[in-house]
């Protein structure tokens, strides 16, 4: 098991928004969290990733205690977050942006190998190296979401998590982000993917959870999760209105 | 050969992360769907969020057959209807019928599950399935079918009843696996033998039973009549059906679907969990459930959990086959008794059929005990004197075994009426 998390509480000042979250992610498998806004799917992975102080629960990263470490700390271990809304360094270049995401690399005394990093997250993205020295600012939306997943990448993570990587793209954009994560996990990586758009997530995911103000109330695999009436209804947009009633 | 090795094969550590996110997400889904378990929690001021290991489960309350039934038809759904693909009601062996539902989903892992238990004892996608258990309600025909279908094998859907035919379609359609209760598979292999049929030229290899008690001698009698290797599958339509436990070809303890169900021992006089390894009361919660979840449901089924590690190279846990029912328990001059007991020591006797009924009385103010056994007829053309050394032996036995005195009465075979179904052991005439 790469991720396991027992009975997680967290949130803002006096505002609980986790209760009591119990998840795991196991190597090589996509997990998806689904719920809708506000459930507390981005506090969580900011929570694992150290972004936000837990208030009780355990989280071992590869059977490491990792509650108290510092965001650093986890990126050293090898648990990347993707942002929710890429959060790329617009004044800088493209090839900037990614080169501070090997910084862990480089700390490991392995930065020879980031060139090589490098050089595979433009084999992944090719559309990066033809903006390899362009402001990252400049970048389309899915672009930049690109950049932010080469930025994590460049860490060598053995965790990748990302928030919300489809938000405010255009559908044949997701499709692209959608098949990219895919194929990350089919070359061995493991991705715990937070979305609300529930189908696409679903789509490419092993299994999922179902968080619902705090709580999770379903664990399922992902086929399940798309034939299961309740997620149609809440996330998948099924209207069960217009349905017969008994 | 396994099924789902990825599942049947977990590691234990693993298992129980599943089992406790599970758990706290099925919690939090009763909470909120059903106002039988909402309401129960509250009262018991049981906050379905502290919830925080699987030993917490002790703080939940039980849930029983009579909670089922003050809730019929649909009052523990924890779905609306029209999530609804399929409704059954419990068999009703002992009292007014239980009603449960299944979603999609719950239909596919209950195929799943079935399909688990058929692959454990032998069944594969080249076997030709009878199934002789009722397409009803009941639990026992959809069930099976629907397992041994996903597995995909030739599936017959007999049904139950009419022996003869069974035989014969047997025998036509060259059946390999034949799924049943353990009493009707006696029945048939006496009939065939009474047909005069010979066993080598049907097609059978392997039979999956369930649905009522039975012994180990009593498997081994199947297995010699019918030249099969049986295997004994355990499931409760209030928790599922079928495909909550199944034995694999070790046929020592049958393997507990642990990453959908919760299960626990416990005493069934004091609700506490008895020590490691002991007999007590099964209570199972299930942890994938839909439509039907039911939390800490009391089987009234005895057995005791087997945490060994089983050579076949499941992890999951096993249990010991069901010894009877706490409903059955019979108490007897404040001695508790269990049919399964009396079995035992009824089918390691010599000259003894598997055929028996317990009948208690009391006289004045003692209980009575009377145990009828059927008993080859060669028996009664011999001397008296060999019956009632039979019958001292089978006194002396179960004297041993209950530590209380019975009585015994041989009877010619065929005496005992014969069930289609679950056999009828007991009957109970005291007026208590």
């Amino acid at each position: 098991m790469m991720l396991r998390i027992r009975n997680l509480e967290s949130g803002y000042d006096r505002l609980k928004v986790l209760r009591h979250i119990s998840i795991h992610v196991s190597t090589g498998e996509i997990v998806t969290i689904i719920g809708a806004n506000g459930a507390g799917k981005t506090t969580l992975l900011k929570t694992i990733a150290g972004l936000i102080r837990s208030r009780a629960g355990e989280m071992l990263f590869e059977k490491q205690e990792i509650t108290r470490l510092s965001p650093e700390k986890i990126v050293f271990l090898g648990c990347s977050l993707v942002p929710e809304g890429r959060q790329v360094f617009a004044p800088m270049t493209v090839r900037e942006n990614l080169l501070l995401g090997g910084y862990v690399q480089y700390r490991r005394n392995k930065k020879n190998e980031v060139n090589v990093d490098l050089e595979r997250i433009f084999g992944l993205f090719p559309i990066l190296r033809e903006r390899e020295a362009q402001l990252a600012g400049t970048l389309s939306g899915g672009e930049q979401q690109m950049l932010a997943i080469g930025r994590a990448l460049m860490a060598r993570p053995k965790l990748i998590m990302m928030d919300e990587p489809s938000m405010g793209l255009a559908p044949l954009i997701v499709k692209d982000i959608f098949s990219i994560i895919k194929k990350l996990r089919d070359e061995g990586n493991t991705v715990l993917l937070v979305e609300q758009n529930a189908k696409a997530a679903l789509g490419i995911a092993d299994r999922g959870y179902v968080l619902e103000t705090g709580r999770i109330v379903l664990e399922e695999n992902a086929e399940d999760l798309l034939s299961n009436r309740d997620v149609q209804r809440a996330y998948l947009g099924r209207d069960l209105d217009t349905e017969t009633k008994i | 050969m396994y099924w789902e090795a990825e599942r049947e094969c977990m590691d234990r550590e693993e298992l129980k992360q599943l089992q406790l996110e599970q758990l706290q997400a099925t919690l939090s889904r009763v909470y909120m769907n059903v106002p039988f378990y909402r309401k129960k929690f509250d009262e018991m001021h049981v906050d379905p969020d502290e919830c925080r290991s699987l030993d917490d489960l002790r703080k939940l309350p039980f849930t029983t057959k009579n909670d089922l039934r003050d809730n019929y038809p649909y009052g523990l759904f924890a779905v609306p209807l029209r999530e609804v693909v399929r409704i059954h009601a419990s068999s009703g062996t002992t009292g007014m019928s239980t009603v449960v539902g299944y979603t999609r989903n719950d239909i596919k892992n209950w195929s799943n599950l079935v399909a688990r238990v058929l692959t454990a004892g032998g069944v594969t996608k080249d076997d030709v399935v009878q199934i002789a258990f009722g397409y009803s309600l009941f639990t026992g025909g959809f069930g099976l079918h629907y397992g041994a279908e996903r597995i995909g094998a030739s599936v017959i859907p007999i049904s139950s009843g009419n022996t003869a035919r069974q035989i014969k379609i047997m025998q036509d359609f060259k059946t390999t696996a034949l799924v049943c209760t353990p009493s009707y598979a006696l029945l048939i292999a006496d009939t065939i033998q009474e047909m005069g049929i010979d066993i080598n030229a049907l097609s059978l290899k392997y039979g999956l039973f369930g649905a009522e008690p039975w012994s180990e001698q009593m498997r081994q009698e199947i297995q010699d009549k019918l030249r099969i290797i049986a295997t004994d599958n355990y499931g409760l339509s209030e928790v599922m059906g079928p495909g909550v436990a199944g034995e694999c070809l070790q046929r020592n303890g049958l393997h507990i679907n642990e990453d959908h169900f919760l299960v626990e021992i416990i005493n069934p006089e004091t609700l506490e969990p008895v020590a490691p390894g002991e007999i007590g009361e099964l209570v199972i919660t299930t942890l994938t459930k839909e439509a039907f979840p039911v939390i800490r449901f009391r089987t009234r089924d005895l057995t005791r959990l087997m945490p060994e590690p089983c050579p076949c190279g499941r992890k999951t846990i096993r249990m010991l086959r069901v010894m009877g029912r706490t409903d059955d328990m019979l108490i007897i001059r404040g001695v508790n008794v269990f049919p399964s007991q009396i079995e035992n020591v009824l089918m390691s006797v010599e000259g003894t059929e598997p055929h028996y009924q317990i009948v208690v009385d009391r006289k004045g103010a003692l209980d009575e005990v009377t145990v009828m056994v059927e008993v080859s007829e060669s028996i009664f053309f011999d001397e008296m004197k060999k019956q009632h050394e039979l019958i001292e032996t089978i006194k002396k036995r179960l004297a041993s075994e209950l530590s209380i005195s019975v009585q015994v009465k041989l009877v010619e075979k065929k005496t005992i009426e014969r069930a289609e179904g679950k056999a009828k052991r007991v009957i109970d005439n005291r007026k208590l």
